[in-house]
């Protein structure tokens, strides 16, 4: 890692990491930087191992690569085989890549199996200063250590595996700034949608977010890795948090944590990431985190997100012809009507779970709201952590019990009803408040309705068996 | 996956932030090929639950048959990282998608698997809009679009992709061709997990 001497110029910590992961430049190419962490999973590895079998190519750092299972991984008992043919055969596609190529996987039986997101920083896999890379738009949740993180596509995770790089342009620096104190009832995840409310879908593209001000420094790691996770939801392939005390509070002692003097020395290297004084930012938004009321969205995509208090947006009031028909069209497919409250609108599940929102911090919030409730019976509820080391977390403290006993389906880790793949899913019709990432048209199962909130909302609406503000619980 | 130029009319769905869950939805994901996804190309909005076409999606419109040019609203392909996006599009017939503006993830998968993203102004693009089936002529060497008026834009693409689709070039070859530089910066790299050690067995 270069050092800062006097005469460089400031840089961001998104230039530091840059900077220090450049393999080579050729002249009117994209650089070719190196990759220190590369995550995959059963759905969009298959393709490029084929790829690397067909050309005879090795994986060329599988010391730097681990597997998971998660995206068609059943979330029912482990007991159970997999009913779904087709998933079944992708899941024993990954056993076998795995195998053939020597690539670390924790399988749907392993005691570390979960959503890669969840499982990465959990295990210490997620450091300060390093290049992540994973076949999934998610990705950027490692950001939240100070880590490049970002999504790729199966063609650039065949060319990870087999040369541990990637050709790449820079993202545009793009500060997003948070302060204030959160109110009670107000989280992470409120913070994030009304970000991207803001900016819209497509407002960070081309750029890495980096999140600072004293709202993001308070937050803890786990909330954090919620913020980063749905950059994407703001149109930034990464964004990320420089590292602090928090984060080496979080890391310290984990399996794969640095240990002794290689911690030490880590820290230290650490510890000159973060964005220098007078660093210039391509684009700045200023955000007051302690006048957020807790945030759900109404609409087909995550920056259709308004206050719980507030009412759904009237498509007359929308002066361009475009953005109006979608929003038109977003109401007819969510079968909702403009200028009215969303709160106390019926919902039929509620899902608690995905990389953004199933860390045991966010089951110990949701658990806290339905201790000694039950959840109302035409609601189906889902508590699926997001690794099996969460669930084991969960067991311990007995959260699993507060579920049960609520009447929510307590399951196995994946990534599950966040994009419907494995077989848990929303009917045509159904409305779910959900602590996923994505409320696109049919994203939690066909001709589903998405309502995203947080772990608090969703818990609360799941007693009310309709979107209702976690405020007014006692 | 060479493309000089592409001369077809277009189908047009006018409709901003196109993610990638419409694109394919996430349960033809559960394949480990890349082939026969063209089918499942905007599947729930070609098909009714019963399986027979919506007669008013674009796609499903008498004049769409063989183009090769989609127009769509901006900021398409946004959401999931999913490859399967350009190969079910470039399966379906697509080879350009002009829009005023593309995700980035999308937009770097569609370059290496021969489908162009084209941005252009939002004038020329509501003309496009405002007339499916319109004959359009892409030429990637001079990165223009021409409408059938004569009417020429230009479009942005970087030099590397663009000579990479020009001349079909392989972007894994050229990357290991760096392997001196490659085993050079692994050499000095300092700090490094090892996912192979560690105390757990998976």
């Amino acid at each position: 890692m270069n050092t800062n001497g006097a005469a460089s110029k400031p840089r961001t910590i998104v230039d530091k990491i840059w900077d220090s992961h450049v393999v080579a430049q050729q002249p009117d190419s994209p650089a070719l930087i190196f990759i220190d962490l590369h995550l995959c999973h059963e759905v969009t590895s298959p393709q490029a191992f084929s790829t690397l079998r067909k050309r005879g190519l090795k994986v060329r750092r599988p010391d730097l690569t681990v597997a998971t299972m998660d995206h068609s991984t059943p979330t029912t008992s482990r007991d159970l085989p997999i009913l779904d043919p087709i998933g079944a055969a992708q899941i024993a596609q990954m056993e076998t890549n795995c195998a053939e190529f020597g690539v670390r996987l924790y399988n749907r039986m392993s005691d570390h199996q979960g959503i890669v997101h969840v499982i990465g920083p959990e295990q210490g896999l997620t450091q300060p200063g390093m290049t992540i890379v994973c076949g999934d738009s998610h990705t950027a949740t490692h950001g939240a250590f100070g880590a490049l993180a970002f999504g790729i596509g199966t063609s650039q995770v065949g060319h990870v595996l087999a040369s541990q790089c990637l050709l790449q342009t820079p993202s545009k620096p793009y500060e997003i700034r948070v302060d204030g104190q959160l109110r009670p009832g107000v989280s992470a995840k409120d913070i994030i949608l009304a970000i991207i409310a803001k900016i819209g879908i497509g407002g960070g593209t081309g750029c890495v977010f980096e999140y600072t001000g004293s709202a993001i420094r308070a937050l803890s790691m786990e909330e954090r890795m919620t913020i980063c996770n749905m950059s994407i939801e703001g149109g930034a392939r990464a964004g990320l948090v420089a590292p602090d005390d928090t984060t080496y509070q979080y890391l310290s002692g984990r399996e794969f944590a640095p240990k002794g003097s290689e911690w030490d020395a880590s820290v230290a290297r650490w510890r000159q990431l973060p964005t220098d004084e007078g660093a210039t930012y391509a684009r700045q938004l200023i955000f007051d985190a302690g006048t957020l009321e807790p945030m759900v969205t109404f609409g087909t995509n995550p920056g259709m997100g308004i206050s719980i208090s507030d009412a759904i947006p009237t498509p007359s009031s929308v002066t361009d012809p475009i953005e109006r028909s979608d929003l038109e069209k977003a109401l007819k497919y969510m079968a909702l009507e403009p200028g009215k409250p969303l709160a106390g609108h019926p919902v039929d599940v509620v899902f608690i779970g995905s990389c953004t929102n199933s860390r045991i911090s966010d089951l110990r919030a949701a658990a806290a709201v339905m201790k000694g409730r039950k959840v109302n019976p035409k609601v189906r509820m889902l508590v699926v952590p997001g690794s099996q080391q969460v669930r084991k977390q969960a067991i311990q403290e007995g959260l699993d019990e507060i579920f049960r006993a609520a009447g929510a389906e307590f399951r196995e880790a994946g990534c599950s009803m966040c994009l419907a793949m494995n077989g848990d899913q929303l009917e045509p019709g159904q409305y779910s408040v959900s602590t996923s990432n994505r409320n696109f048209e049919g994203r939690q199962g066909k001709g589903g309705r998405t309502f995203l909130a947080s772990p608090l909302t969703a818990a609360a609406s799941a007693i009310a068996g309709a979107v209702a503000d976690p405020r007014t619980l006692s | 996956m060479k493309i000089q130029t592409i001369e077809s009319k277009t189908v047009v769905i006018p409709i901003e932030n196109i993610d990638t869950d419409q694109i394919i939805p996430a349960r033809y994901l559960k394949t480990t090929s890349m082939e026969g996804l063209g089918d499942a190309l905007f599947f729930d909005w070609r098909y009714n639950a019963d399986g027979t076409p919506k007669p008013d999606f674009p796609l499903n419109q008498p004049g769409a048959a063989g183009a090769q040019i989609l127009v769509a609203g901006d900021n398409f392909g946004c959401g999931s990282s999913r490859e399967h996006a350009p190969w079910a599009l470039t399966q379906f017939g697509i080879r350009a998608v002009i829009s005023t503006s593309f995700a980035d993830i999308f937009r770097g998968n569609s370059l290496k698997n021969g489908l162009l993203p084209v941005v252009v102004p939002p004038d020329v693009h509501a003309e496009l809009l405002r007339w499916p089936g319109m004959p359009v002529k892409i030429d990637l060497a001079t990165q223009t679009v021409t409408l059938p008026g004569g009417r020429t834009v230009e479009f942005p693409i970087d030099s590397f992709s663009k000579s990479c689709l020009l001349n079909g070039v392989d972007e894994l070859g050229y990357m290991l061709q760096q392997e001196p530089a490659i085993a050079a910066y692994e050499a000095k790299r300092v700090g490094s997990i090892n996912t192979l050690a560690g105390s757990t067995r998976p």
